[in-house]
């Protein structure tokens, strides 16, 4: 691993002015602490990672799955941390180092409301006042996640521009750390941004392939053949595959949304999907040379999932590199396929996954027969936060595993 | 004329106007009233999706700009059509100068098509906020093949060998930010205003100090404090806002912003008078 700010021809720093210096703090931050360990910042992190969010995270077999598949499939439960979803890693990661940094205030963007709890969880938890920037659409469709947010002490800022989901919270976050660098630290909730966050979120994430090496070298006696994770921004995709990508007999799938289609409306300025890796092309987004969903004039599409949390027109550099340089491979799952693969493991193995995280089962269940005999899928997160939107969904759709919703209209607890 | 020349003989005055706000043909006219009333320079935005560096008044200018279908093509016909002979300025994110071209995705000689085509259609420099200098280089390579200046934002923040890199690298003039954070108009001026000066004072190129000015005091504070011009942009946007807000005539809004130019100048020259009986 590295701590370049490049990765080939992606990265970089394109960022206003006043943003430099607070990018060059942070770069020196995070070669001290997190790359160095001084003052033993890390044996703090590692710390609390374990007393705070419950780590070692389980390496599971699913017996269902692996019977119905006829291969190995074991699950890395993320959805066990602390919060619900692999974002904690990162958030008290950097909500430590802005401690150690010796800021006073943390700001974060939130998409499905994941990375805000998380943040808001660890600023709790590390005592740091926090504002979290969130998109009005994304407010009304994670309303649970805002109400952990305030409940954690944190404030929620919504965000009017734009269609209000992710890329606008990034860029009203990005707006205030232009004005309150000096005493604020921006914890960025994915592996993308100005370097150093797209180097320093993967290492914090990095924990997730770290452990999964090791417990599937202890319960399958190998290296697994195929690791899946889904990707939005990237930083459960990057926590997942970064100690296998030296280990060349290891497939990696970086599982994006396909949406409702892989189609542009350039007219519309939409995308109705948000598969970044597999359908976009090189821009400058959010500090970042990166690949972008973007018209040809380079202006910036809205996206679409079912998944708030994968809906984004950005990803990270070094994922975008990666795929490139054909390290990993981008696959799509659309919003009916992730849909039936949330039930799927519901069903089969009594974990309900985020929407985001459905999508890589949604890979699984449609590939598996070209993935190997050994199968890791990251469980980036838990699906309590998307009931709503699934059963909304459901009802909107034929799919013949769903259980039976008109249940839900009976007993008067869902959409009439 | 050259951007330097802009400011030679007397303290210049630089608005902003997002460029197709809130329509072509009204952006026309509301640029032109800035000249009629005494901008020496003048900076036109091209509207970026994701503006990151601009607060609220600008970033509303841009959506209404973009929902008028403003784009990079129709922007260059904007410069062509326009009848002013004062420098203009490109003011816009580095996504929008590296994508065009011809197809789709960035071209291979990237960002020298946009440059070309500014250059042709009498653009003189940019300010692109999201390009440190250290992703500069391709473009001011662009701009020198061209003849283009390529003006930096110097923060109150900036420091050190990153300043000594921009002073290598801008040409035009240099655009000194007031104070931190984003764009907008402001009721008073900034004190760091005065140090951020006195960093870029042995700089060979005009200091033009821009974010949070307001009115014909402000201006005039700003040039007794010994910068060469003065940069306007959130207080002029507001003007257009609330013309389209209430349904104004363009004839109306324009006029008013004849006017507010008239009293950014009026200051400017004001704040060069007082300078030069004080010194």
């Amino acid at each position: 691993m590295s701590t370049e700010s490049k990765f080939g021809e992606y990265g970089g720093q394109y960022v206003p002015e006043a943003l430099m210096p607070a990018i060059e703090e942070l770069t020196d931050a995070y070669e001290r602490y997190v790359r160095n360990n001084e003052d033993g910042f890390m044996d703090e992190f590692r710390e609390r990672l374990a007393d705070f969010g419950g780590r070692p995270m389980p390496l599971q077999r699913a017996d269902q799955l692996s019977a119905r598949y006829d291969t190995e499939v074991y699950l890395k439960r993320e959805d066990l941390l602390h919060g619900g979803a692999h974002k904690l890693n990162n958030a008290l990661g950097q909500v430590l180092l802005a401690k150690y940094m010796g800021k006073e205030r943390i700001i974060a963007e939130t998409g499905a409301g994941q990375h805000g709890t998380a943040t808001a969880m660890a600023a709790a938890h590390l005592d740091m006042p926090c504002e979290i920037y969130m998109g009005e659409t994304d407010i009304a469709r994670q309303r649970p996640n805002v109400f952990r947010i305030r409940i954690n002490g944190a404030e929620v800022n919504p965000v009017t521009a734009g269609r209000g989901t992710l890329k606008e919270a990034i860029s009203e976050t990005m707006r205030d750390w232009s004005q309150s660098v000096e005493n604020t630290h921006y914890v960025i909730g994915s592996v993308v941004g100005p370097a150093p966050f797209p180097a320093m979120v993967r290492d914090f994430q990095s924990v997730i392939s770290a452990e999964a090496r090791e417990q599937i070298q202890e319960k399958y006696g190998d290296l697994p053949d195929s690791v899946l994770a889904c990707a939005g921004g990237g930083s459960n995709t990057m926590g997942t595959f970064s100690e296998f990508v030296d280990d060349e007999s290891v497939g990696l799938y970086a599982v994006e949304a396909g949406g409702s289609s892989l189609a542009v409306d350039e007219n519309a300025g939409v995308a109705p999907n948000s598969a970044t890796l597999s359908t976009g092309d090189e821009g400058v987004l959010h500090g970042a040379r990166t690949k972008l969903l973007q018209d040809t004039d380079g202006q910036i599409m809205e996206s679409h999932s079912i998944s708030a949390g994968l809906d984004y027109a950005g990803v990270g550099p070094e994922l975008a590199y990666l795929v490139d340089e054909n390290r990993v491979e981008a696959v799509n799952i659309g919003d009916d396929a992730a849909l039936t693969a949330f039930h799927r493991l519901s069903q089969d193995e009594g974990i309900i996954p985020a929407l985001e995280t459905a999508h890589a089962f949604g890979y699984l269940e449609q590939h598996h027969d070209s993935l190997g005999d050994c199968v890791i899928v990251n469980v980036s997160g838990r699906g309590d936060k998307d009931l709503e939107t699934v059963i909304e969904e459901t009802e909107n759709r034929d799919l013949p595993i769903a259980p039976d919703m008109s249940l839900f209209r009976t007993l008067g607890g869902g959409p009439q | 004329m050259s951007l330097e020349k802009a400011f030679a003989d007397e303290p210049a005055f630089v608005p902003y106007l997002a460029v197709g706000d809130p329509t072509y043909e009204q952006s026309l006219a509301y640029v032109e009233a800035l000249a009629d009333g005494g901008a020496d320079v003048i900076e036109l935005g091209l509207p970026f999706s994701e503006p990151i560096a601009e607060g609220p008044t600008i970033q509303e200018a841009i959506v209404r700009a973009l929902d008028g279908g403003m784009t990079p093509d129709r922007f260059f016909e904007f410069v062509e059509e326009l009848d002013v002979d004062v420098p203009l300025v490109c003011m816009t994110y580095y996504n929008l100068i590296y994508q065009y071209g011809e197809g789709v995705g960035a071209p291979a000689d990237a960002p020298r098509p946009f440059v070309k085509r500014a250059a042709e259609a009498g653009i003189a420099g940019f300010v692109v906020p999201d390009l440190p200098p250290e992703e500069a280089d391709p473009l001011r390579e662009a701009c020198d093949e061209f003849g283009l200046d390529l003006v930096f934002i110097v923060a109150p923040t900036t420091k050190g060998e990153r300043l000594e890199t921009m002073q290598e690298l801008v040409s035009g003039y240099v655009y000194v930010q007031a104070r931190l954070g984003t764009t907008g108009a402001r009721e008073d001026v900034s004190d760091q205003t005065d140090q951020s000066l006195a960093r870029v004072a042995d700089w060979d190129v005009p200091k033009a100090v821009g974010f949070g000015i307001k009115t014909g005091e402000h201006a005039e504070r700003i040039i007794r404090a010994g910068a060469d011009g003065v940069i306007v942009g959130s207080a002029l946007v507001d003007i257009v806002a609330a013309g389209h807000e209430q349904g104004e005539d363009t004839a109306v809004v324009a006029d008013q912003l004849r006017e507010k130019a008239a009293e950014l100048k009026d200051g400017a020259l004001a704040g060069a008078a007082a300078r030069s009986q004080s010194s």
